[in-house]
């Protein structure tokens, strides 16, 4: 039966070719816009480290002075200033635990007449690369003895290695990071976690490329790199050692493995912030430990405009469904003298109406196939684009299969009110008007 | 022409009719919006900066090796290098004019911070936050700025300290909106700011008429204008050098600077993509993302009237000939081409007029719900009154070729049983 409906839907679309394409072509625009946006959106709003992501947590103080503070409603500050940071890191209170800010580095190549440029560094401690679960193809970090040593140690991004030592086993080596040099203890396989999630709240981008440099935090404040952003809530005496001003640049983040480990590590923040009010450094006891996808939501990173772009494409989609779904009406009414033959023939309701539907899913299928076309140089126009994002739109496995559910399911939408009118449709006043 | 008959029949075709009302209310919503946005990114990118931009461009580097500038003598050694530079630079041939500057309008890299009519910390009467820009006395020539009241800095007011050193000048510019804002009066030179909560009284010499603040984001819209210019030679390892090329010299100009630049002390790095930029690429960097979401915004409407559109034309057509019988009747019964072309016109219009009403509804939902979720300001009614307008011709336009068929259909037509 179905082989029967298929030719007679075949047929039918044959006929009106202008309308059929019309019709195929108004879905697959709609679907090509729905899956262009859906793609990107999924994209800039994924996990950065699946598997890992649930048990790292973002911990936050607040330094804003008493006047305006309303308990349990102000929001706490994106980053920590120095003492706290390291008081945090120091607690040993979470599984691993590592503090860290962004930084331009100013590489010296070694070689002759090659110019100095700047790279992204990190500027971090030493369970930075176990917290994260970050690559090693060489070597591997440092430890906190180091950090306390303010030993000169450095860990590079393989493609910084390639650049550098054209990619041989360079530990032990040395790099020239800021005029003094770095002993190089570990080079990363590629890692580039999207999005930029350590960066968020730190000055840096959301999306693109990893950083080429990763630098004990007190060795590269030694070798006087900055933080990227910097926010002073009080009078500067000497901006030279933001570590005793009263300023935050870091962020920290830490790992807690169960349920109960964040209830208690979320009752040591309370507590230490309750304590720091009490010694008056810190004004206000609010605090926060959001997880790590709860921490992408609250900073935003996903643009706004590639939400409003994902929202209106669906607008766009549903526009394009009311479109087919009039067309398709059109046309199964004015087969209305046909259908009423075939039910005088002995064909009964279900049958009028499988056919109908049959002709809409292959319209469906038509228009995904176009869709996905559609979307495919939607993503290339996305690629295209100076967005730090834009290299990441692609189309994977599960958005490929997504494309054909979402064009079959609009499609069936769209064919259930006209297949049911021409279910309807009653034999005997046809075949007396013919 | 009686509105009487056509509700008649379009109660026979209730499905088609709000399937086409529904399509031109959704259509209506988003057109709206999504040109209302358009509207929105294309007047931040044409608002003037208030700097003349042709011909002038910046260059960005930094010195391989030189002091930090912390101490007194490191700053004398950098600020004597930033002086060797700018001589060379002003020296070139097609180079009108050079000045050091921390930053540029639209270059997204700014130094913020607030300024007062009394000094100390805490007071926020009279507060306004402010970009600053450290430039010398040649920055209103190169820069091509308007001076409004007062006087432009003259070499002697110029000052030279390190970048992480906290002093203010005593003598100060600021841009008339930022100068109305803390002075209503209007009577700004000569007066008095503070800067960041300070106790150094900065003396305002002039008042320039337009200078937009580096940022573009957001957070900068309540502060756009407000720029304050200190007379002040930052000396750090980095520097920044705005250009203005002697006339339709720009590209001679940018390419002459860096040889001379490296001339003068080939130990700098100067990027190769982000070192030397003209002014317009900085432009263009700056309002990337609202220029690319305005083309997206402005084809998804073209496509969208474009299929709505198409629907219209698919279903009027279809009625067309359902009815042809009809239409031959009321010709046999004298009814002329043009009534019948009419009959159709006045269908659509009265079909696109329930649907517009729900379409000013949904737009209006639809900017709140914008408005909830994203920086967005309220639909001006101008926006939703050429929408419908747009939605309306746009039903007629598509309406009008069907319509055409019908009022062709000959009356011999009634006889024919179908």
């Amino acid at each position: 039966m179905f082989g029967y409906y298929l030719d007679l839907a075949l047929r039918s679309l044959k006929r009106n070719k202008a309308l059929t394409a019309l019709m195929v072509l108004a879905l697959a625009l709609g679907i090509g816009a729905t899956i262009t946006t859906l793609t990107t959106l999924r994209v800039l709003a994924g996990d950065p480290l699946p598997g890992r992501s649930a048990r790292l947590f973002y911990p936050q103080l607040d330094h804003g002075p008493r006047e305006g503070y309303v308990p349990g409603q102000s929001e706490p500050d994106m980053t920590m200033a120095y003492p706290d940071a390291m008081n945090l890191v120091h607690a040993r209170r979470a599984t691993r635990q590592a503090a860290m800010a962004l930084a331009q580095a100013k590489i010296v190549p070694q070689r002759a007449n090659e110019h100095p440029y700047f790279t992204n560094g990190v500027m971090t401690t030493a369970d930075f690369f176990a917290l994260f679960g970050v690559p090693f193809k060489y070597g591997g970090g440092w430890t906190a003895d180091d950090d306390e040593r303010r030993a000169p140690l450095a860990v590079i991004a393989e493609d910084l290695n390639d650049k550098l030592f054209d990619g041989a086993d360079s530990v032990g080596r040395t790099v020239r990071i800021n005029d003094r040099d770095f002993r190089v203890v570990g080079v990363l396989k590629h890692w580039a976690p999207q999005p930029r999630f350590y960066t968020q709240g730190l000055g840096g981008r959301s999306y693109g490329d990893g950083d080429a440099v990763f630098l004990p935090l007190q060795s590269a404040r030694a070798a006087r790199m900055g933080p990227q952003d910097l926010e002073c809530y009080s009078n500067l005496t000497d901006i030279n050692h933001i570590e005793t001003e009263p300023c935050e640049w870091l962020g920290v983040w830490v790992e807690l493995d169960d349920a109960a480990a964040v209830a208690s590590y979320k009752a040591f923040l309370d507590g230490y912030a309750r304590q720091q009010v009490a010694l008056g450094r810190l004004q206000r006891p609010s605090t926060a430990l959001r997880d790590m996808m709860a921490w992408l939501r609250h900073v935003q990173v996903v643009p706004d405009d590639v939400r409003m772009q994902t929202y209106l494409a669906f607008g766009f989609l549903l526009i394009c469904v009311v479109n087919t779904v009039g067309l398709l009406l059109a046309k199964c009414l004015r087969r209305s003298r046909e259908i009423g033959v075939r039910r005088a023939l002995g064909a009964t309701r279900r049958a009028i109406f499988g056919q109908f539907m049959v002709e809409a899913a292959i319209v469906g299928l038509a228009g995904g196939v176009l869709g996905l076309l559609l979307a495919e140089l939607g993503l290339w126009g996305v690629r295209h684009q100076p967005a730090e994002y834009a290299s990441l739109a692609r189309l994977d496995l599960g958005m490929f299969a997504l494309t054909f559910a979402v064009a079959f399911v609009s499609s069936l939408l769209a064919g259930l009110l006209p297949a049911w009118r021409a279910s309807l449709v009653a034999p005997a006043p046809q075949l007396k008007a013919a | 022409m009686s509105v009487h008959p056509i509700i008649a029949a379009l109660r026979k075709h209730k499905a088609g009719t709000i399937l086409i009302a529904a399509q031109i209310a959704l259509t209506l919503a988003i057109v709206c919006n999504a040109v209302f946005i358009i509207g929105q990114r294309i007047e931040r990118v044409h608002r003037p900066t208030g700097i003349e931009e042709n011909d002038l461009f910046l260059i960005q580097q930094q010195w391989v090796g030189a002091p930090s500038g912390d101490d007194p003598a490191g700053a004398e050694k950098l600020d004597a290098k930033l002086r060797e530079d700018l001589a060379a630079l002003a020296a070139l041939p097609d180079v009108a004019a050079v000045t050091p500057i921390n930053s540029l309008p639209l270059l997204n890299s700014s130094w913020n911070g607030a300024v007062a009519l009394k000094p100390g910390h805490g007071d926020f009467d009279g507060k306004a936050r402010t970009t600053y820009y450290f430039a010398d006395e040649r920055l209103m020539a190169t820069l091509g700025l308007k001076l409004v009241a007062g006087r432009a800095f003259d070499a002697g007011d110029v000052q030279h300290r390190a970048f992480r050193d906290q002093s203010v000048a005593p003598v100060a510019m600021l841009t008339k909106a930022l100068a109305d804002k803390l002075f209503p009066d209007g009577q700004a030179v000569g007066k008095v700011v503070y800067f960041d909560g300070g106790s150094t009284p900065s003396t305002i010499v002039g008042v320039v008429e337009r200078l937009q603040v580096p940022g573009t984001g957001s957070w900068t819209n309540s502060f756009t204008w407000y720029s304050s210019i200190q007379p002040v030679r930052l000396n750090a390892n980095f520097s920044r050098y705005a250009v203005r090329a002697k006339p339709g010299r720009l590209a001679a100009a940018m390419r002459a600077a860096v040889p001379a630049l490296y001339k003068v002390d080939p130990m700098r790095v100067i990027d190769d993509k982000d070192g030397v930029r003209s002014f317009a690429e900085i432009r263009q960097s700056a309002y990337r993302a609202d220029v690319g979401m305005a083309a997206l915004m402005g084809a998804i409407c073209l496509v969208l009237i474009a299929v709505t559109a198409a629907g219209i034309v698919g279903l009027t057509s279809f009625w067309v000939g359902q009815r042809r019988k009809q239409i031959g009747v009321r010709r046999a019964l004298g009814a002329r081409k043009v009534d019948i072309l009419r009959y159709f016109q006045a269908e659509n219009l009265l079909i696109a007029g329930a649907g517009t009403v729900l379409g000013i509804a949904l737009a209006i939902g639809l900017n709140l719900l914008l408005m909830k979720y994203f920086e967005m300001e309220h639909l001006p009614v101008p926006y939703v009154l050429a929408g419908v307008a747009v939605v309306l011709a746009l039903g007629q336009a598509a309406v009008y070729g069907p319509a055409r068929r019908a009022s062709n259909v000959p009356p011999v037509e009634a006889t024919r049983s179908v």
